[in-house]
């Protein structure tokens, strides 16, 4: 099992490398000149040539992808040129061990920046994912047991509906009218547990993580319905009611530990995939998270941001293949390796 | 009364298409530490029927109607919760794919345990050394081992010795076993046949076995039932059946399979055609399409007229469902110079 | 439509395809009932069960044959720690239009045989000279002829179908692929195809899930035989199917290959389904042959304990429902492990009379008949098996299995596929020759 793992997490570095290296090859293959966007709007070419020897961009792509790696294992300094570093020594910043780059238009490191939006995407997604996987299963076995009933097709279509609503409207309905017309609920500032205590953190939690939990849900009620309704024709479902087990067991024990498991997988993916990719959320409701920080790159055409969080949504995406696969293992007696 | 009797028999399934039936009317008797035999092809009814007297179908998706006494209760009027009580109790079920029929992701002790512990208020420990009794009885060597391993780490008779360990651990009156060795190898199959028989004379069970094989039935049954479409179309002892069948569709299957020791220069004789849709059955006969000697019946009968499950031309308790006067002679004469020549000559001799 | 199918002429081949009769009397129905919910073989005056030509030429020669699957360690570097013997030396001769049967229980490697046979597995060591060339290394773009000249069945008739083409598409699909025919020519041969194996010929825009078991089988026949192949090789062909479908499909498969002389490798695990299909039969037993022979003298003298325990274990309904029940040897246990499989003899651990020399040297194939083969120290009919080992002599050893240096071994050819025109009377203790 651990040699399992460790062998995962030696294709997953592969893997990263590969994609840091696509990722700088994209990004200098596009028309944009990312000096120009660097160095602000009063911006002359001499000021521009500086800047683009400042962040390296001088160089090929290649010496500069090797330079990012180096400076991911070593550290570096910025800027990047000798000469200006030579010329303003006090303008010098370092940056330490993992580096993953300095951002000029945010004048921080990247790994700063990860380091301050990290914390609300992730209080996002947990209490998203909480709220999601309760109500989805929840809503999903009941609606398979009750296959074929009002019941049923109403939490079918309630789902469908739900899912209809882009993100953007559900988000801008729950700010507009439930935090700031309706006042049911303060409006949502993004307080860490540090200043707010859980309650607070929790509270300023709600109506962000109740946006991305409704998108998710509708499609968690469907496949649980679909992966139960398809494990209670199991023939080890109806070995157990020939046994005599009572109902509850047969649904608890047999029939939903078996459906469940393939929900695990995507769990793990869709946490993922969401930790960097609320962007409509956090932006509607204004949270710093990683999703902003994205967007917010792309427009600027930041690449130190961008390859930062490139390789860190990727390297969640990997470790999360890599837990799914493990808890895999402990789900499944018959996944056990060695 | 029979030990268990079952009367009029009605499985139907409602579907968009139109009313599947199953199971048409069926009536059997088993006595204590006997042995019947139900033979059949895919759809017809043996596995729902059976399904039945266990009480697996769920009220939203079959009609269920008739009796089925056992003992002189009749199941079908139980609660739920009453039939529930007598469910791996007093009937008890294997299936034919353990390896399916058990669920990978717990252990085989936990799932023999599980049966014992639903009828019995004991202690899981109590239940656990009940199931390693019952899996050494059943002939799983180091049954205190093996226990704790799951369903994927037995071979296939390991698996389907376990699941009757699982059903006989609350020493049930009645015993389903639907096709209990169609999944395994031969010799495997040989173990697992002469289990059953052990366990059935150790713990006096009335037994029902149901399966396509014919050889399997002639190992195992007193009595057998054949069923075409839904309904029982020959019933009798095992040894009449086997030897003097009355039913077109009885020799058929007996024509149509090789056998290790006949002729191998003789063409196999098949059914024509497939088995009826259950929604749309033929008309009169429901084996009629299919059947080669209809016209020794006088008019179209066979096709207007379902016959009655009665006694043929041999004794009271041999029944059969077809038309013909004399399926005596026919098989006498056309059937078992095919199926067995050197049976016929060596009455001639 | 009720006299369609006798009467119609067949639409005729280029030279290349044209090895079907004009009046293809294998379809002919009698009285077909309803053509769209029956599909008759009727059946064909002098066509029984094969019978082995054993002067006919061999299509097929698979010469010590062995196929191992690596086993993988755990570690971090994964290592191969370990191999499946999956099929562990197997050498046989199927004759131009003949038919050997290859049975045993599961995982006795009788399907992976099938299956280097047909190139879906390269073996790991061994030759399989087909029509005179050796196919068993040959490349992925050579194989392209091959496989107009080998097809496979395949057991399940549910999943070895694409549910998303049509029959016509299925079944016309090698001819577009093989550039056979022009395209306008391939839907009348699909048709014809059709018929032969006695389907409606108005079904090719139908897909597979609107027929049956036994039909769609009939449908992974038609186009096997859309290229007109030498050999087929049929996977446990009728063992999915419905008991009275069986018989239908059995008898087809008799019809098509003395109507096109196609050989036949047939992989089952029912012997009177194989018994009654194959001149020849191999019973393997984890990845070797035990016992080859041909059928009457391997049904009726079988000399290896496994062969007997195997035929005695099949339930016999005819002998059954005349009153006398052969008496059953029973095999203790479970088939062992093929990653480390007993010493010596491989079947010495379910055997009831294996002795010392068993586990010590493994018995060889030895021919003890013109046409009969078996590996067994201690060979002989059921309840005459000799008290000493009867291969002790040959192999230079005494009877325990150790080197007896005083005796002169001899060299013996029974692993060579056929079979030599002298063997060893088991009786005299000579050799022996018709």
């Amino acid at each position: 099992m651990y040699a399992y793992v460790i062998r995962r997490l030696f294709v997953g570095v592969i893997m990263l490398i590969a994609m840091s290296l696509v990722t700088f090859v994209l990004f200098f293959a596009s028309p944009i000149d990312p000096a120009r966007y660097a160095c602000g709007k009063n911006c002359s070419p001499e000021l521009r040539e500086q800047t683009r020897k400042a962040l390296g961009y001088d160089k090929p792509v290649v010496v500069q992808w090797t330079d990012f790696l180096k400076g991911v294992v070593q550290g570096r300094d910025y800027p990047d040129d000798p000469e200006l570093r030579a010329a303003a020594p006090e303008l010098v910043t370092h940056c330490p061990a993992p580096c993953f780059g300095y951002s000029v238009v945010n004048t921080k490191t990247v790994n700063e920046e990860i380091k301050e939006a990290f914390p609300v995407s992730l209080s996002i997604s947990i209490a998203a994912l909480v709220l999601w996987l309760f109500f989805g299963v929840l809503f999903g076995v009941i609606a398979a047991i009750r296959r074929g009933t009002v019941i049923d097709r109403g939490i079918v279509a309630v789902a469908l509906v739900l899912y209809a609503f882009p993100a953007f409207f559900i988000g801008l309905f729950l700010l507009k009218f439930i935090a700031i017309k309706w006042q049911l609920v303060d409006v949502p500032v993004y307080t860490p547990i540090a200043e707010g205590g859980v309650g607070g953190w929790l509270s300023s939690l709600l109506l962000p993580a109740i946006t991305l939990a409704v998108l998710y849900m509708a499609g968690y009620v469907r496949m649980t319905r679909a992966f139960v309704l398809e494990s209670m024709t199991e023939d080890y479902v109806r070995t157990a009611r020939a046994k005599g087990l009572r109902s509850p067991r047969v649904m608890v024990k047999h029939t939903m530990r078996a459906a469940l498991t393939p929900l695990v997988t995507l769990i793990g993916l869709d946490f993922a995939g969401l930790m960097g990719g609320a962007i409509i959320t956090e932006t509607v409701f204004n949270y710093n998270g990683l999703g902003k920080l994205a967007y917010d790159a792309t427009l600027t055409n930041d690449l130190p941001t961008i390859i930062g969080l490139v390789l860190l949504l990727g390297t969640f995406v990997i470790a999360a293949n890599i837990i799914v696969d493990v808890l895999y293992a402990v789900i499944d007696p018959r996944v056990r390796v060695g | 009364m029979a030990f268990l009797s079952v009367r009029d028999l009605k499985v139907h399934f409602p579907t968009v298409d139109g009313i599947v039936k199953a199971t048409d009317g069926l009536s059997f008797d088993l006595e204590k530490g006997k042995t019947l035999g139900i033979v059949g092809e895919s759809g017809s009814g043996k596995s729902v029927s059976s399904s039945a007297i266990l009480g697996l179908h769920r009220k939203t998706s079959a009609m269920v109607s008739g009796e089925i006494l056992l003992d002189g209760t009749d199941l079908l009027k139980l609660s739920d919760e009453q039939m529930r009580r007598r469910r791996g109790k007093d009937v008890a079920m294997i299936f034919q794919d353990p390896l399916s029929a058990m669920h990978p992701y717990y252990t085989v002790g936990n799932q023999v345990a599980e049966a014992y512990r639903v009828h019995h208020n004991v202690s899981k420990k109590v239940a656990k050394a009940r199931a390693v009794e019952m899996l050494d009885r059943v002939g799983i060597p180091q049954p205190d081992r093996r226990v704790d391993d799951y369903p994927h780490q037995f071979s296939g008779g390991m698996r389907q010795r376990a699941m009757i360990a699982m059903g006989l651990i609350n020493n049930p009156s009645l015993l389903i076993a639907d096709e209990p060795t169609t999944a395994l190898d031969v010799t495997v199959q040989a173990q697992i046949l002469d289990l059953l028989q052990d366990l059935q004379k150790e713990f006096e069970s009335a037994v029902i076995i149901i399966t396509h094989d014919l050889g399997v039935i002639a190992e195992m049954a007193d009595d057998v039932l054949v069923m075409y479409a839904g309904r029982a179309v020959e019933y009798g002892s095992g040894n009449e059946i086997l030897t003097h069948p009355e039913m077109p569709y009885t020799w058929g299957l007996l024509s149509s399979v090789p056998d290790v020791t006949g002729d191998t220069e003789a063409r196999l004789i098949p059914i024509p055609g497939n088995p009826p849709s259950l929604l749309n059955p033929p008309s009169g006969c429901a084996f009629h399409p299919r059947c080669a000697h209809r016209d020794k019946v006088p008019g179209d009968l066979c096709v207007t007229t379902l016959p009655e499950l009665a006694p043929g031309t041999r004794t009271e308790t041999h029944l059969k469902r077809c038309h013909l006067a004399n399926p005596d002679v026919v098989y006498e004469q056309e059937i078992l110079p095919e199926i067995a020549p050197e049976l016929v000559e060596e009455k001639q001799a | 439509m009720n006299n369609k199918r006798g009467d119609d002429k067949l639409t005729p081949l280029p030279a290349t395809a044209n090895f079907l009769p004009q009046d293809d009397p294998i379809s002919r129905t009698e009285d077909p009932v309803d053509q769209d919910e029956i599909d008759f073989v009727a059946p064909i005056e002098g066509h029984a069960a094969s019978v082995a030509d054993p002067n006919a030429k061999p299509i097929l020669e698979v010469r010590d044959l062995k196929m191992y699957f690596p086993v993988k360690s755990s570690g971090i570097i994964r290592r191969t720690i370990g191999h499946v013997q999956a099929v562990d030396g197997v050498s046989f001769q199927v004759p131009e239009g003949g038919a050997l049967g290859l049975v045993g229980e599961s995982g006795c490697g009788k399907s992976t045989t099938g299956r280097m046979v047909t190139r879906l597995y390269e073996p790991t060591s061994g030759t399989i000279t087909f029509d005179g060339r050796d196919i068993s290394r040959i490349s992925t773009r050579q194989l392209k002829p091959l496989r107009r000249e080998v097809q496979m069945i395949f057991q399940d008739p549910y999943t070895s179908l694409n549910p998303r083409h049509s029959v016509g598409a299925i079944i016309g699909a090698p001819l577009a692929i093989h550039k056979v025919l022009p395209r306008n020519k391939i839907l009348p041969r699909v048709q014809e195809l059709l018929e032969i194996v006695g389907l409606n010929p108005e079904h090719y825009n139908r897909y597979p899930h609107e027929f049956s078991g036994g039909q769609r089988q009939r449908i992974g026949i038609a186009r096997a035989l859309t290229l007109q192949p030498k050999l087929l090789v049929a996977d446990e062909p009728v063992s999915a199917l419905d008991v009275s479908i069986q018989a239908q499909v059995i008898n087809l498969l008799q019809d098509v290959q003395r109507e096109f002389n196609i050989a036949f490798v047939f992989v089952a695990h029912d012997l009177a389904v194989v018994r009654h299909f194959c001149p020849e039969i191999a019973v393997m037993y984890l990845g070797k042959i035990v016992e080859i022979a041909d059928r009457d003298t391997l049904y009726n003298r079988p000399n290896h304990p496994y062969t007997q325990a195997l035929l005695s274990a099949v339930p016999d309904v005819k002998q059954a429902a005349i009153g006398g029940r052969r008496e059953r040897i029973r095999l203790e246990g479970d088939v062992p492990s093929p990653i480390n499989p007993p010493s010596g003899c491989r079947f010495r651990t379910r055997c009831p009379i294996a002795q010392e020399i068993c586990a010590r040297v493994e018995p060889p194939l030895l021919q003890i008949g013109k046409r009969h083969k078996v590996a067994c120290h201690f060979a002989g009919e059921l309840g005459h098996h000799p008290d000493r080992p009867v291969t002790a002599p040959l192999l230079g050893v005494d009877d325990t299995g150790a080197p007896d240096p005083g005796a002169t071994p001899t060299t013996m050819a029974g692993n060579e596929p056929g079979y030599s025109d002298t063997w060893y009377d088991l009786e005299r203790k000579t050799m022996a020759s018709a």
